[in-house]
């Protein structure tokens, strides 16, 4: 009987053998695209049109955005820590990354590990540690005061939020340089080598040139997660040192302004596209792929 | 070629900085003091004791699980079920669908919190443990993609052809060699869609209300609204559960893959 159907099926709908793969392909799709479509894409648009219709038509609130005075400080201290965080993880990811490819077989395995448990470790858990440590008469305030920068109070400070931001995001750098370094060939550091460069000098011309491509995707990364950060600044920040995420929950949550908090978000959502575009023409889609494998435990 | 000393130091500051912060919360959880001073200076059990059987800390651990589960399945069907489905289009459809169903993951979270809690509340979905299992489904979506589609990748497309060529209907080589060969992404795609839930704050501090608290939202709420020392006994639970399943998985692969060379 299955034979029966295999041969009459093409006949029945007229579809060639491909064509029904394609149709079978769809069908199997559809149900994830309809979901996709109502919890997000559709609800993204309705907010789309409220940034430009709530309270009444018009740019008002992408205009106010940039004028009521208060808004454009958030923004500018937002990126400010964005940029901050990401510069900062640039320096730790780096040679991190670096001495992942040098590494055997076992202690890469530990290597990468270490990275991948913090990323898997719960957000709320990481942010309430630094809360302990970043309280007055912590461990940080301890080992500001060794380094003789006298009584710091961090807690509530952009400080404490920037410190914290830059360990929560760091497994989010250090994947997607090492999924480039990985596939960076060593031969070729020695072939510089052997034509006269020192090892810093092969480093330099052969090595780091190629593993930009995974900096420009770790960073951009990270500097887009940054910016629509919540529960880090909610809770090591304060009102007086918000950031836009927050700015965005009082607004939308506690005011029902969805005009106002769809306007910033949506500003958001154009400089993290802004971003990832500018990052993909540098890279290719590669790189940022790679890291999502890595991240969901796949090998690569 | 051997990396320099220095190099290596650096490495295990790194290493520790990703680390060492996080433990704090284990020796947090056992402090007799009621306010977070660390190091503790007494040691008691009492946190654990209420997280266990103060109701509101027990409803938001159910709470969770219940919205984990849901997702999981939803979002374990869906993604599977997309994964195959990509294989199977033109080039330019696949590109296009793909950008579609990961598109979730560079949104930033605050954006996607802000518009489901906007269509949640017209629609009366909010404080609804069903509404937050679905916002996490949307979530959760593109991991178990990348997951299943990796598995994919791996694998021989002659085998799906031979099934057929044998004479099985087509939904006979699904479920035959397709689904068992995708199995392993799939089960791991499952593990990340619980994890990514049962971990999720910002869309579920929008979406709450006071029948509808999930455990990271009670701890959220504990160290913003009261101060209440429970939240150490709830962190260290949810390192052990969210990551414990990762570290298996990653020991798990490792062996499977010097099994793989050593044969």
């Amino acid at each position: 009987m299955p034979a029966v159907t295999t041969v009459s099926a093409p006949l029945r709908t007229g579809l060639s053998p491909a064509g029904r793969r394609r149709a079978a392909g769809l069908l199997l799709l559809l149900p994830a695209l309809v979901a996709l479509t109502l919890f997000f894409l559709l609800p993204m648009l309705s907010i789309l049109l409220d940034s430009v219709t709530d309270p009444e038509p018009g740019l008002a609130n992408y205009v106010s955005l940039f004028t009521d005075g208060y808004t454009l400080r958030v923004l500018g201290r937002t990126l400010l820590v964005a940029l901050l965080v990401t510069v900062a993880g640039l320096v730790l990811a780096y040679p991190y990354a670096y001495l992942m490819t040098l590494a055997g077989p076992a202690l890469r395995a530990v290597m990468v590990t270490v990275v991948l448990v913090p990323f898997w470790t719960s957000m709320l858990a990481r942010n309430f540690a630094w809360m302990v440590l970043m309280q007055d008469g912590g461990v940080v305030q301890g080992f500001f005061r060794l380094l003789g920068l006298g009584e710091v109070t961090l807690l509530g400070t952009t400080t404490a939020v920037t410190i914290s931001m830059t360990q929560v995001l760091l497994p989010f750098m250090v994947l997607p340089m090492f999924s480039v370094m990985q596939q960076i060939d060593r031969r070729l550091l020695l072939a510089g080598q052997s034509l006269g460069a020192s090892p810093f000098g092969s480093f330099r011309k052969v090595f780091f040139p190629l593993s930009l491509p995974g900096v420009a995707a770790g960073a951009s990364l990270v500097f887009v997660l940054a910016l629509g950060f919540y529960v880090t600044p909610a809770l090591l920040g304060s009102p007086q040192s918000a950031l836009i995420a927050q700015v965005i929950s009082v607004r939308t949550r506690d005011l029902l302004d969805f005009g106002g908090g769809g306007a910033m978000g949506v500003f958001v959502l154009v400089v993290t596209l802004a971003v990832l575009g500018a990052s993909r023409r540098l890279t290719g889609p590669g790189a940022a792929v790679g890291a999502a494998h890595v991240m969901a435990g796949g090998d690569r | 070629m051997r990396p320099r000393l220095w190099l290596k130091i650096v490495g295990m500051l790194v290493g520790l900085f990703l680390t060492v912060p996080t433990l704090v919360v284990l020796p947090m959880s056992f402090s007799s003091a009621r306010t977070f001073r660390f190091p503790p200076e007494g040691w008691t059990l009492e946190w654990y004791e209420r997280l266990f059987t103060s109701p509101e800390w027990t409803t938001a651990i159910l709470n969770s699980l219940q919205v984990g589960l849901v997702t999981t399945a939803l979002a374990t069907v869906l993604g599977t079920a997309a994964a195959i489905g990509v294989t199977r289009l033109g080039e330019r459809g696949r590109g296009f669908a793909v950008g579609f169903l990961l598109s979730p993951i560079i949104i930033p979270n605050i954006l996607i919190a802000l518009v489901i809690f906007s269509a949640f509340l017209r629609l009366g979905m909010t404080g609804s443990l069903f509404g937050i299992a679905l916002a996490h489904t949307a979530l959760a979506l593109p991991f178990v993609v990348i997951a299943v589609t990796a598995r994919l990748q791996g694998m021989d497309p002659a085998l799906q052809k031979a099934g057929g060529s044998l004479g099985a209907a087509p939904f006979a080589v699904f479920r035959k060699i397709t689904l068992p060969l995708a199995l392993p992404g799939v089960l791991s795609g499952a593990v990340l869609a619980f994890v990514i839930s049962f971990d999720e704050v910002v869309i579920s501090l929008f979406l709450q209300s006071p029948t509808a608290l999930t455990l990271p939202v009670q701890m959220f709420n504990s160290v913003t609204v009261q101060i209440d020392p429970t939240i150490s006994a709830a962190s260290s639970l949810m390192v052990l559960v969210v990551s414990v399943p990762i570290l298996l998985a990653q020991v798990i692969g490792a062996r499977r893959r010097n099994a793989g060379r050593q044969r």
